[in-house]
């Protein structure tokens, strides 16, 4: 057995407290049932169960959280928040554990850059461009020829795109991402 | 009946067929599209994942656009609409929020039209008994398996429109356009599309089990209405087959392709060409089909008591017995919980949102009343914590 840690930094306390506040909830009212973990769909693939993580933040164990492969693999699909028997809101704090993952480093590589290639392809043209996105999130994983046998595929039935379309408010999309960062966003 | 029309990126692109069909199916019904005026991309999930203010402000830019013309919005793409609510809904509730969209938007947007699915559309403001009158081409014999998936019904605040276990819009649309949709476990569980890219082995087990189960019950088709579920199912259906050595050959349709074709479109002219797993000889094996159900039946009914008669039957008297609306149905079922008045009627409001909760509830009322009452206690407590909290956002 590894190391017992009986009490968390004051300093975890307090981004476990900004986690809760970011995903109105509760991490406290959870009794720990685990029927969010029983009904997650990807629950089979998780290094920690949702009930742990949960488990996780209620121990201020938020270093661990944020580097648990969970989070990335969360679908987002809202189950557990839908069937908590005591209302917490277990997707949206997978989802602020990810922003928060964002924000100090801790990515999963694949992840962060196909968002970053979506957001990049929605800001370049206002509408995201399936060709640019999978060639940018190659380049950014270093894969020239992940999901390459797709292409081939969706362009026989009509499915894709070579050029982008741009649209003509493009500039305020792009004036929408300046904006938010100006604003404290978090995105690059 | 005019709507904004929001088509998104994937009705462009990957699910044109969807884009083509709900534009036909609108034509067939006599609903007026108003497309957006150069929409932009509503973000998806990538921007939620990102970053809070950016993921609702780039679906209200579009929503904007829409309250200036006074129009509802319809979204056919599951993640489309799920954004497009879930902006709304936060618009809505906190007046900070509302400022600061409006702020990185630098034009006013106050969430005062509201977005709907395709399901919503038909099922609720076109209404059945209406989609009824224009089936033409009735889809006798076929068995789909109505999929929700994830985002069309979760958030429940958010969506709201449909149970979030056992929703049933869509097998009622099935059912008015002739079909007989099936009985299975996997309605809204979901695909692992946001996985697709990233995590392909995990998407992939996923759908595997989805296709396994509606195979399994009995179905000859899937129908979605949502593109990345319909991307899961079909594009990828071949290599989930290679993967676990088993053949499904299950056509996914949307929504829309089947209403059009039962209202008398032929299929390929609303994209089923485009499908990866071939979808048009369904169709011309439907009469057939339908024929061995009804003397399937026959059969049944000549037995007398036959089983399938007997299952027939039973969810018709049940259904007689049922109170005419779910607000009938919740107030009877909270006056029977409470004897004060105005608690009832507040547990009757809670209900009527929360079909899910009413069913639970009576339940435990027919095992343990005492059970029950602590429950319904329980639930005002919650809603009434939710208020106040509401409240307190809105300060802040």
């Amino acid at each position: 057995m590894g190391e017992v840690v009986l009490s968390a930094h004051r300093e975890s306390r307090e981004l476990v407290k900004a986690i809760e506040s970011a995903s109105r909830t509760k991490t406290s009212l959870c009794y720990q049932c685990g029927k969010c973990s029983a009904g997650c769909p990807v629950g089979f693939a998780m290094d920690y169960t949702p009930r742990q993580i949960i488990r996780l933040l209620q121990l201020g164990l938020i270093k661990e959280a944020l580097q648990a492969k969970s989070i990335w693999i969360c679908a987002t699909c809202d189950t557990c928040s839908t069937r908590c028997p005591r209302g917490v809101d277990i997707a949206s704090i997978m989802d602020a554990l990810r922003r928060e993952a964002l924000k100090q480093g801790k990515v999963v590589k694949e992840v962060s850059a196909f968002n970053q290639a979506f957001l990049n392809s929605v800001k370049r043209y206002g509408r995201n461009h399936e060709a640019s996105l999978v060639l940018e999130y190659n380049a950014r994983i270093m894969n020239p020829f992940k999901n390459a046998e797709q292409g081939p595929m969706m362009m026989a039935k009509g499915k894709l795109k070579i050029l982008p379309e741009f649209i003509k408010g493009k500039g305020e999309v792009s004036r929408i991402f300046e904006k938010v960062k100006a604003m404290g966003g978090d995105h690059e | 009946m005019r709507l904004a029309y929001y088509p998104g990126c994937s009705l462009d692109a990957t699910a044109i067929e969807y884009g083509m069909s709900t534009q036909k199916m609108a034509k067939l019904l006599d609903i007026d599209l108003w497309e957006i005026p150069d929409w932009s991309c509503c973000g998806a999930s990538s921007a939620h994942q990102t970053d809070h203010l950016l993921a609702i402000s780039l679906p209200a830019r579009n929503l904007a656009i829409a309250e200036r013309e006074g129009l509802d919005v319809l979204a056919p793409c599951a993640a489309c609409y799920n954004r497009m609510r879930a902006t709304e809904y936060e618009v809505r509730a906190s007046a900070k929020t509302r400022s600061q969209v409006e702020e990185a938007l630098g034009i006013p947007y106050e969430a005062a039209q509201s977005t709907i699915s395709v399901l919503e559309l038909l099922a609720e403001r076109y209404g059945l008994d209406n989609l009824a009158t224009r089936v033409t081409n009735p889809l006798k014999g076929m068995t789909p398996a109505c999929y929700y998936g994830c985002l069309l019904v979760r958030p429940v605040a958010v969506t709201g429109f449909d149970d979030p276990e056992d929703p049933q819009s869509m097998d009622r649309i099935m059912k008015t356009l002739g079909a007989s949709p099936v009985d299975w476990a996997f309605k809204t569980e979901c695909c692992g599309a946001g996985l697709g890219v990233t995590q392909t082995d995990i998407c992939l087990e996923m759908t595997y089990q989805i296709l396994r189960n509606a195979k399994e019950m009995g179905a000859d088709s899937i129908v979605t209405a949502c593109p990345v579920c319909h991307l899961n199912l079909d594009m990828r259906q071949k290599a989930i087959e290679k993967k676990y050595q088993t053949e499904f050959n299950l056509p996914v349709f949307y929504v829309t392709e089947l209403v059009a074709i039962a209202c008398g479109a032929e299929p390929p002219t609303v994209g089923t060409n485009r499908h990866f797993v071939e979808a048009n000889t369904i169709f011309r094996q439907l009469p057939a089909k339908a024929k061995a159900m009804e003397e399937a039946a026959a059969q049944a009914g000549k037995k007398g008591k036959g089983a399938a008669k007997a299952k027939a039957a039973k969810p018709a008297a049940a259904e007689s017995e049922k109170p005419a609306t779910d607000e009938d149905a919740g107030l009877i079922l909270a006056q029977k919980v409470y004897d004060d008045e105005s608690k009832a009627a507040q547990l009757a409001e809670i209900l009527t949102q929360e079909p899910a909760r009413a069913a639970k509830l009576a339940e435990i009322l027919e095992q343990d009343k005492g059970k029950a009452l602590k429950v319904a206690d329980a639930l005002l407590a919650k809603k009434a914590k939710e208020k106040s909290a509401g409240e307190e956002g809105n300060k802040a």
